[in-house]
């Protein structure tokens, strides 16, 4: 099939790029624009692996046609270290809500998708939103515990971004 | 260093991963995330039939694909090398040879590799597995456990015990155990089925291999074990091991699930010799799930006997396992479903026999808790109805029964440090347990149940009298400290771990330590994150490391100061002399002049076990289950079920896990919390069920695991027993505290509704209908103290 080329504002960035139209966005990110941040974990929006930011929304990447995205804002993982690393992402390390790592950042997407919509969460609340994320290594508490700790500090105005 | 009364820099705090922020900026990568200059797309044909011969293959359309670079099958020199995680037990192959006889030329199962195509991306390595012709003979499948006890003519592998497809047999018996449970006044007999489960890692699973212009192998592999991947490579590809170079990136999650060296990895290798070009597999999550070597589906036969005071006198267990298509570390899952049985209590008599049957499955293998899970269930459920037998409450009942430290089991096991019956106590005091058990309303329940795990095997899988771990330190005049040691960073936190146990010796802060624990070329050997070994085992090996170099600045700082080198202490970056804290010198001083005239500061660390005592060589299996020391638990879970649905929720577990001492409570934590959440699967809902030799539903959505919203409160308790041998003092924590939880749930269960549940998973359907039949039966509700 042949190639199409499309405009993809990611990051805050214009990238230009020749795509496929049935390529989804996980395909462009990873392979063509060489965001390794963004996984890869199933294929079938089953482990939020691969969430990005699409207009401040949590989207699965895996499940998003790339064309459906032109002219929107993507934000990646990659997006959030700007140039010091985000609260979320220095939270998920010290709370321990990262171990193998692999699923941490579609949490940390939709973390900040939640907290940029509800600044201050119950636990209950934040279970809820990341009820579409897998992790297999920390049982959730701990990640739950990060994305608490980062909406305290913003609500004592001491987390930026 | 040893002393756990002593204070201590960095061991003990909670530290967060030291490759946390890696991780969560997305800079690390993982294999998929590696691309090099002209790789290719390997894609892997697999079989659609249970057992089936190939007869032939004919690749030429495929080859012909404009785009493809290389198709290999069975034909391919190497292909049919046998390897196997166990060199005991290889059985295993690349890809089946058409027209071959016996095991060679058939694939074993549905997902079992047949050939396998190099392209230039994806899509073409699709059309091209599209365009192989391949004729088959389909045999009969065997796909149930039964079945494959039976006789047969055309046996999955080649080595069966008897003409049947009994992987391997194994008998142990101590004492008089028919003779005891004939005396005892308490004999409790049950059966139990268990379903298989997986690791559902998150990362799938991917290689790269690149047979370079040196003629050297190059492999990225997402492994647990690359020593062992090495080893098998080097006999795959006939290369001498100095010729193979194995690279482990980041790994996302393992839990036994990427401890064999598997078909892909030598498909890849072979592949890229073949073609001259870098070659990238990477599953798709289905393909994950045919590739499983998860836990083995069971069933259980135990008998447990007591006599008039409610002390354990005997035990006898049964167990079948199913294997899949190949060995895998199936004779140890066999032995440890027997010896890992007795857990933490003292048994004077003790008999098992165990076997694993080859089925036309994906195959079995080791998974978290490895070998002990099943029978652990079994164990605690039969212990919950003799203390009810014995009418004694099921903390008392355990309690009255448990190991000492310091002691020898009947079949040979050297226990150290044992910190049960702190567990037990402490779980019971912080859950409530006196005013809860058998005291709550219809519905509501808690139960109990104790667990205990090896940490580490004290036995080399391939025998020989290499140290088990080896550490290289080295400080050049930059002030950082390389660490190196090839134990697998999969998430666990070795790598954390390794730091920790270097910072400590050298009283340096953590940000001077970097780890190289990837790449076999610079790292040296430590056998793989398998059996819980990595701490106590490497930790130890780096403690010893940094001791050297210790000694080394401590004789730099006596020379600067003019004071004995004995009396100095490394703490805060500073060498500071005992005797008189005023005079020290800071780190860098020390290392100055520790590196003048003489340059970069190297040490070496190893770790060997320790000779093993009783049961040496005694007789048949007495390696199986030896640790160098082992680690305990006890857990206190509390359930409601709903009475209409029999829905459960698991509302709070209050775990207690003797892990010797917890060199970073963080991490010990997070691995409690996802033992809790990965055992709570398996007692409430994963499963992998087949249909006709077809794993239903191989994905995320069907293999359900649970989500954050069905997680429960946990209440980490550390029970801190200083192992003797231990770095620091530690023990495991990465497996044994997935054991206690399965039982505890059930044992809840049964305190809130009064149904004992002797197969996996307690779904709400099968828990109702128990409830319907006891109701039906009339039985009261048997909830015990009521």
């Amino acid at each position: 099939m042949l190639c199409k080329i499309i405009k993809l504002n990611i990051n805050g960035s214009t990238h230009e790029t020749a795509i496929r139209e049935y390529d989804v966005l996980l395909d462009v990110v990873r392979e063509n624009l060489n965001l390794t941040g963004t996984k890869r974990g199933c294929d079938m929006g089953t482990c939020g692996c691969c969430n990005v930011l699409i207009d401040g929304r949590a989207r699965l990447s895996c499940l998003t046609m790339a064309m459906e995205c032109i002219g929107k804002k993507i934000v990646t993982i990659e997006g959030l270290k700007s140039p010091i690393v985000h609260p979320l992402q220095r939270a998920f390390a010290e709370s321990g809500g990262s171990q193998c790592g692999f699923c941490t950042q579609g949490f940390i997407m939709t973390a900040k998708a939640l907290l940029d919509e509800n600044p201050d969460p119950k636990r209950e609340e934040i279970e809820e939103a990341i009820s579409g994320n897998m992790c297999r290594c920390t049982g959730y508490i701990k990640i739950v515990d990060a994305i608490e700790n980062v909406a305290k500090l913003q609500k004592n105005g001491k987390g930026s971004n | 260093m040893k002393n756990s009364k002593q204070s201590f820099n960095i061991i003990g705090k909670r530290v967060p991963l030291v490759d946390a922020l890696k991780k969560t900026t997305g800079e690390g990568f993982y294999t998929d995330d590696i691309k090099l200059p002209g790789m290719l797309i390997c894609k892997i044909l697999r079989s659609p039939y249970s057992h089936a011969r190939v007869k032939s293959i004919d690749v030429s359309k495929a080859e012909a694909l404009d785009g493809v670079y290389a198709v290999i099958t069975g034909d391919e020199p190497g292909a049919q090398n046998r390897f196997g995680v166990l060199p005991i037990s290889k059985d295993e192959i690349s890809l089946p040879k058409p027209g071959a006889p016996g095991r060679a030329g058939k694939a074993l199962y549905i997902g079992d590799c047949v050939a396998a195509v190099a392209a230039i991306d994806e899509e073409t390595a699709l059309a091209a597995l599209q365009l192989l012709e391949i004729v088959w003979e389909k045999l009969d499948p065997v796909l149930r456990l039964d079945d494959g006890l039976k006789k047969t003519d055309e046996p999955i592998q080649d080595k069966t015990e008897n003409g049947t497809n009994i992987h391997k047999s194994v008998e142990q018996h101590f004492g008089d155990v028919p003779g005891t449970i004939k005396s005892s006044k308490y004999a409790i007999t049950k059966d139990f089925d268990f379903v298989g489960v997986t690791h559902a890692f998150t990362e799938p699973i991917a290689s790269i291999a690149h047979f370079d212009a040196d003629q050297r192998l190059i492999i990225w592999s997402a492994q647990q074990v690359p020593h062992y991947l090495h080893r098998a490579l080097t006999e795959v590809m006939e290369m001498p091991m100095h010729k193979i170079r194995v690279i482990r990136p980041m790994v996302g999650g393992g839990f036994g699930g990427k401890s064999d060296p598997f078909p892909h990895e030598m498909i890849v290798s072979l592949l890229s010799r073949k073609c001259g070009r870098p070659v990238k597999i990477l599953f798709d999550r289905e393909e994950v799930f045919y590739n499983n070597h998860g836990r083995h589906p069971t069933k259980t036969h135990i008998t447990i006997a007591a006599d008039e005071k409610g002390k354990l006198t005997a035990l006898d267990l049964d167990a079948t396992i199913d294997g899949g298509a190949w060995g895998s570390f199936g004779v140890v899952t066999t032995y440890y479903n027997g010896v890992l049985s007795m857990g933490p209590y003292k048994i004077p008599n003790f008999k098992y026999a165990g076997r694993r049957v080859y089925t036309n499955k994906a195959p079995c293998g080791a998974m978290r808790g490895h070998g002990a899970a099943n029978s652990r269930y079994a164990f605690e459920v039969v212990m919950d109805l003799l203390a009810e037998e014995a009418n004694t409450d099921p903390c008392d009942f355990r309690l009255q029964n448990l190991l000492p430290a310091n002691t020898e089991t009947v079949n040979g096991f050297r226990i150290t440090s044992n910190g049960t019956r702190e567990c037990i106590e402490r779980a019971r005091q912080r859950s409530g347990w006196d005013k809860k058990h058998g005291k709550l309303s219809y519905g509501e329940g808690i139960g109990v149940a104790c667990g205990f795990y090896i940490s580490g095997s004290a036995h080399r899988i391939y025998f020989n009298e290499l140290p088990q771990s080896t550490v290289h330190l080295k400080i050049d005049m930059d002030g950082g400290i390389t660490v190196h040691c090839m134990a697998a960073e999969i998430g666990q936190g070795s790598d954390t771990m390794l730091a920790q146990c270097v910072a400590e010796p050298l009283g340096v802060n953590l940000d001077r330590i970097r780890i190289f624990s990837a790449d076999s070329d610079t790292d040296p050997i430590d056998l793989g994150s398998y059996s819980s070994r990595v701490t106590f085992m490497a930790g130890n090996a780096a403690i010893q490391a940094a001791d050297k170099i210790r000694e080394k600045l401590a004789n730099a700082a006596a020379k600067i100061t003019g004071q004995p080198a004995q009396g100095f202490i490394l703490k805060d970056e500073k060498v500071i002399f005992a005797p008189d804290p005023k005079i020290s010198v800071t780190f860098d001083e020390a290392l100055t002049e520790a590196l003048a005239k003489n340059g970069a500061l190297l040490a070496k660390g190893i770790y060997q076990s320790p000779p093993p005592i009783g049961a040496q060589g005694k007789f048949k299996g007495w390696r199986a289950g030896l640790s160098p020391t082992y680690s305990f638990q006890a857990y206190v879970a509390q359930v409601s079920v709903d009475p209409d649905t029999c829905e459960i929720r698991v509302n709070k577990v209050w775990a207690a896990h003797d892990c010797g001492k917890a060199l970073n409570p963080l991490a010990v934590e997070g691995q409690i919390e996802g033992c809790i959440h990965m055992g709570l699967g398996q007692v409430l809902c994963e499963e992998m069920p087949y249909l006709k030799g077809a794993i239903q539903g191989p994905n995320f959505l069907d293999y359900r695991t649970l989500t954050p919203m069905q997680m429960p409160e946990v209440d980490v308790i550390i029970v801190e027993s200083n192992d003797p041998e231990g770095p620091f003092g530690a023990k495991e924590a990465g497996e044994g505290p997935l054991l206690p939880i399965l039982p505890a749930v059930a044992n809840a269960i049964y305190d809130a509704v009064g149904v004992r549940m002797y197969s996996l998973p307690i779904t709400p359907d099968k828990l109702w209908r128990a409830v319907q039949r006891q109701m039906t039966a009339g039985a009261p509700r048997a909830k015990a103290f009521a």
